[in-house]
């Protein structure tokens, strides 16, 4: 299904909802705001608060979709693609007019908490308060204390670019009604304080699934699925639950702690988005709270294999010969990579993704490991948009995603001509 | 009237590897710097991509990655009597401009330099008497010794990721190496590059003849190497793309692939591009520098304030802006006195073209992929018997196959049409050449100074420069060349085409981007521009990088020797920040 149909459909089927339900009701937690409490703590004073809130404000890499690209930092206004209209982020920084000056301790918490703003307007779940809700309100308290200390910066919130009723934030009472369950996190006591810590990161403030889970077609997710791998912008975030072929099955906690805390491991090399979260986000984090998101991932289970068809021969030996011209020098003879520098694409979930659609956006417009405090050199990829035809691109992924072992869906050309056209028009 | 920029601690004239390693070295040390580069920002990807650098036509035939002599030049003549005309085209040697500089296009040979070539005034004295040494030939120490700059010579290979093989370890000879370099502490970081069928050819063909041949050191990695900055570098995919190219794999050396994206994520640094530096500026005494002036890209005179300035241009660039600038005094080449434009020297090179019958794919290259022998350097030989000072390597380089420029034909094939294509055709896979890499020694006769007619863009004197190569340099050159053509001889089946060097020198035809001097290191005032930590005599907080300051010229590629000297420099400087004033007193 082309990307345009399946916005045409997605919206076809809010507007029904839209119609059908107009008096949806949802109750509200009104016993949250303390109710949970994790682990003992010191009560700490402003300033264990604010640096408290600033590592939060990394783990949830908030800085990422509130910073314009070449604005200031966290003034908002950065266009955030939906299958839905663009979505333009809001300031928050502390200025009193445009930012969160004037919001209140309790004004913030229900913002996280239950994705109401100040004014009493709903807000679009490109916030993701749906994964907020779960935080602490410690811990949504130290992030705002965090957000005071910024440097007020004046930039009116730009309205958003999203079609009749979209447009109508009422409508989001109603999605929150449908898809929406507030509720601070709960820790499950079969399990360790460590894997607890894990799942409070990723199902939480890390909300991982926002971009690694799969969306129905009113651009929700489900809290209670694994992630088992979903659409971020025009890329595909692969799975993170257990399956060998297109998860984490064979990774180990050690390799998901170096990803994160570094960018790259022996099996792969962040690239687009994720380059992007590692850069501002998990590479802050400590080594403790990796260890748990490491642990809280591997204990996802399989999930069924998909069957895969297998793929003729001479689309095959057509993308051998191309993977010989354009990708051998780096990538080597059998997939394997360079450890450290270019990544292996041999047993790479990655490649094998349910989707091509990240390894087809990198083979036509490059990618870039992030740059990291432990690992400075973000070493670069060019695009070959200029050079390859839409047949010879998903040739080429063909043969990547069922060489040395691999297995995966085909890539029809038709597929690259939509991706290739979509993203020509991305900013 | 000049705009004036706030102050740093530090400026750079330049960033390519010089100013790359200064700028680490002192943002280490805590103080802001500052890079002003004249060319544009560049970056492995998108600028060096393998998806359209390997264009012979765009980069090596029109230069699109070198300075533009229409902005920058200099003007040239052979001798003191001749008028000196302005270089509209680049030829015999390729300056950079652009961030990383040369450092961005070199091939990568990385070479250290002999203990005698750091003493080679007094050493060949001792060994030859002072006779020996021709009377307008200004031979002198360089005011440091290679055991002071081996640790110096160790990180820069370090951080370059050189593949090659120790050939002495502490005073150890290892097998497989150069049984003639000086004493290292340890090996290379990286094995030898994977050998190629011609440099196999010459190693067999130089051991049969009675020779040590060793593979030459390459800042093309023949590993994934991480350097001791963290800096992640590709393994070299032999795709002979290096000299006059950028590398698209991450495998080449260079600012961009070793010390960048370490040194751009420091607070304390920072560069422009689009500055070209027209002045070195200094207060009412002239002993002080108070930073420099330069031009950006509208055509604006900026004044940059500075605490300490350090000139990390090309080497004739370096010394064009001290004569812009009137600092230290010019050189007169009549009474043999002044030191600003004195000692400028160059190389000298020849080769022997091989024609024989294994196919050898030159294609599969890389720009420090060679076999050589170091029987006929520095003076590693007896020359009582030649009469001439210095010597050289004899390498086979295989640094690739470029269809337009790197073929080799028999001396009778047509220059053009079909008989051009047949020999082309019966030739390009099976030809091969071995190349001489000598030194060239400093004279009264050779020297930089400002051209009494020619201006620059920026309406400044060009620079002039006065060279031809001397007796002593073509009798040592022919020398090397006999050598070569005897081992061309000993390959099977070769007929060999014997391209000795003639004089006078033309700088049309490109031979080396080897240029040095001009503003020379020592012990003496009188007869350097520099002390031996690089610091200016005439004004302290003034430091000069690069192959200007080397006092004569030597038989290997310059890169590794610069690179070790701004090591030594660099330490140097970080004791001038804790107690600023000259290091050496005399």
């Amino acid at each position: 299904m082309g990307a345009a149909l399946r916005k045409a459909l997605a919206l076809a089927s809010l507007l029904l909802l839209a119609l059908l339900c107009t008096a949806c009701s949802h109750d509200r937690d009104p016993a949250a705001p303390s109710a949970v409490k994790l682990g003992e703590r010191m009560s700490p004073g402003p300033w264990g608060q604010i640096s408290r809130g600033r590592y939060l404000v990394r783990a949830g890499d908030c800085e990422a979709c509130h910073t314009a690209p070449n604005g200031a930092p966290f003034a908002g206004d950065r266009a955030i693609p939906t299958p839905f209209g663009t979505i333009y982020s809001s300031n928050i920084t502390p200025d009193p007019e445009t930012g969160i000056g004037n919001w209140t301790d309790e004004d913030f918490y229900r913002a996280m908490h239950e994705g109401i703003d100040r004014e009493g307007d709903h807000l679009y779940p490109a916030f993701p308060y749906p994964w907020y809700t779960k935080l602490s309100r410690d811990d949504v308290l130290s992030i705002k204390a965090y957000l005071d200390t910024l440097t007020p910066v004046r930039q009116v919130h730009r309205h958003n670019e999203l079609p009749w009723p979209l447009d109508q934030r009422g409508l989001m009472a109603m999605w929150d009604g449908m898809y929406f369950q507030d509720g601070t996190y709960q820790p499950d006591p079969k399990r360790s304080a460590q894997w607890n810590r894990g799942a409070y990161l990723v199902k939480g403030l890390g909300h991982c699934s926002a971009c690694h889970g799969d969306k129905n077609f009113a651009g929700a997710t489900d809290m209670d699925d694994p992630p088992t791998g979903g659409y971020a912008e025009n890329a595909y975030a692969p799975s993170l639950a257990g399956g060998v072929r297109d998860g984490l099955g064979s990774w180990t906690e050690q390799d998901i702690v170096q990803y994160l805390g570094t960018g790259r491991n022996s099996r792969t090399s962040a690239a687009g988005p994720m380059a992007e979260v590692v850069e501002q986000s998990t590479q802050y984090l400590s080594k403790p709270d990796l260890e748990a998101i490491a642990v809280y991932l591997k204990s996802l289970p399989a999930p069924k294999d998909a069957s895969v068809a297998t793929v003729d021969k001479d689309t095959l030996d057509r993308g051998a010969a191309l993977y010989v011209d354009n990708c051998e020098a780096c990538h080597l003879k059998q997939g394997q990579g360079e450890i450290g520098a270019f990544p292996p694409l041999r047993q790479s979930s990655a490649v094998q993704a349910n989707s091509a659609d990240t390894l087809i956006g990198v083979i036509l417009d490059g990618a870039r490991i992030p740059q990291t405090t432990a690992e400075p050199t973000g070493l670069a990829m060019q695009g070959f948009a200029d050079h390859l035809s839409d047949a010879q691109i998903a040739d080429l992924n063909t043969y990547i995603r069922n060489a040395w072992g691999n297995h995966a869906e085909a890539v029809e050309a038709d597929h690259v001509a939509d991706l290739r056209e979509t993203l020509r028009k991305s900013p | 009237m000049a705009r004036r920029m706030p102050p740093v601690d530090v400026v750079l004239v330049g960033f390519g590897w010089t100013a790359s390693i200064i700028a680490q070295e002192l943002t280490d040390a805590g103080v802001q710097v500052l890079a002003l580069e004249r060319g544009a920002w560049r970056d492995t990807v998108p600028d060096f991509a393998t998806d359209h650098i390997q264009d012979e036509l765009r980069y090596a035939v029109r230069k699109q990655i070198f300075e533009s002599p229409e902005r920058e030049t200099l003007t040239f003549r052979n001798n003191a009597s001749q008028t000196a005309l302005p270089m509209r085209h680049l030829g015999s040697f390729m300056p950079a401009a652009g961030v990383g500089g040369a450092g961005v296009h070199w091939n990568g040979q990385c070479w250290r330099f002999l203990p005698q070539d750091f003493v080679i005034r007094s050493h060949t004295e001792q060994r030859y008497g002072k006779g020996f040494i021709p009377a307008d030939m200004n031979l002198q120490d360089w005011g440091v010794t290679y055991e002071e700059l081996e640790p110096h010579y160790d990180r820069f290979e370090y951080l370059c990721g050189i593949s090659g093989q120790a050939g002495n370890v502490n005073g150890q000879l290892v097998a497989g190496g150069n049984p003639f370099e000086g004493p290292r502490k340890r090996g290379y970081p990286l094995p030898p590059l994977e050998r190629s069928a011609s440099t196999v050819l010459f190693d067999k063909a130089a051991r049969e003849v009675g020779f040590n041949p060793f593979p030459c050191p390459a800042a093309n990695a023949s590993r994934p190497y991480r350097n001791p900055l963290g800096v992640q570098m590709g393994q070299c995919t032999y795709c002979g793309y290096c000299e006059w190219f950028g590398c698209g794999n991450y495998s080449k050396a260079s600012p961009q692939t070793t010390i960048l994206p370490v040194l751009l994520r420091k607070d304390n640094f920072h560069f422009r591009t689009h500055c070209n530096v027209t002045r070195v500026n200094t207060d009412s005494t002239g002993k002080r520098a108070t930073g420099v002036t330069y031009v950006d890209v509208e055509g604006n005179q900026i004044e940059q304030p500075a605490q300490m300035v350090v000139l990390c241009a090309f080497a004739q660039h370096n010394v064009h802006l001290l004569l812009l600038s009137k600092i230290g005094q010019p050189y007169d080449p009549v009474s043999n006195t002044g030191v600003v434009g004195r000692n400028y020297a160059y190389q000298i090179t020849s080769s022997v073209d091989v024609f024989q019958k294994e196919r050898l794919n030159p294609f599969m290259g890389a720009g420090a992929l060679g076999q050589a022998i170091d029987e006929f350097n520095g003076d590693n030989f007896d020359h009582g018997p030649h009469g001439f000072v210095g010597g050289g390597y004899i390498a086979l380089w295989n640094t690739g196959g470029r269809p337009i420029l790197q073929h080799y034909l028999p001396q009778d094939a047509p220059k053009w049409g079909a008989g051009w294509k047949k020999a082309m055709h019966e030739n390009y896979l099976t030809a091969c050449s071995i190349a001489t890499h000598g030194s060239v020694m400093s004279y009264r006769t050779s020297y930089l100074d400002l051209d009494p007619t020619w201006r620059d863009v920026y309406g400044n004197p060009l620079l002039r420069l006065t060279f031809d190569f001397q007796p002593n340099e073509l009798k040592m050159s022919g020398f090397l060349t006999d050598k070569a053509a005897q081992i061309g001889r000993a390959i099977p089946g070769a007929s060999i085409h014997e391209k000795k060097r003639q004089g006078p020198y033309s700088i049309v035809p490109y031979q080396t981007t080897h240029n040095t001097g001009g503003a020379v290191m020592g012990d003496d005032p009188k007869t350097s521009v520099v002390n031996r930590y690089l610091q200016s005599w005439d004004v302290p907080n003034l430091w000069v990088m690069g192959a200007s300051v080397f006092p004569q010229n030597a038989g290997y590629n310059p890169t590794g020797t610069v690179g070790a000297l701004t090591y030594w420099s660099a330490e140097a400087m970080k004791r001038y920040l804790k107690n600023p004033g000259p290091l050496v007193t005399t």
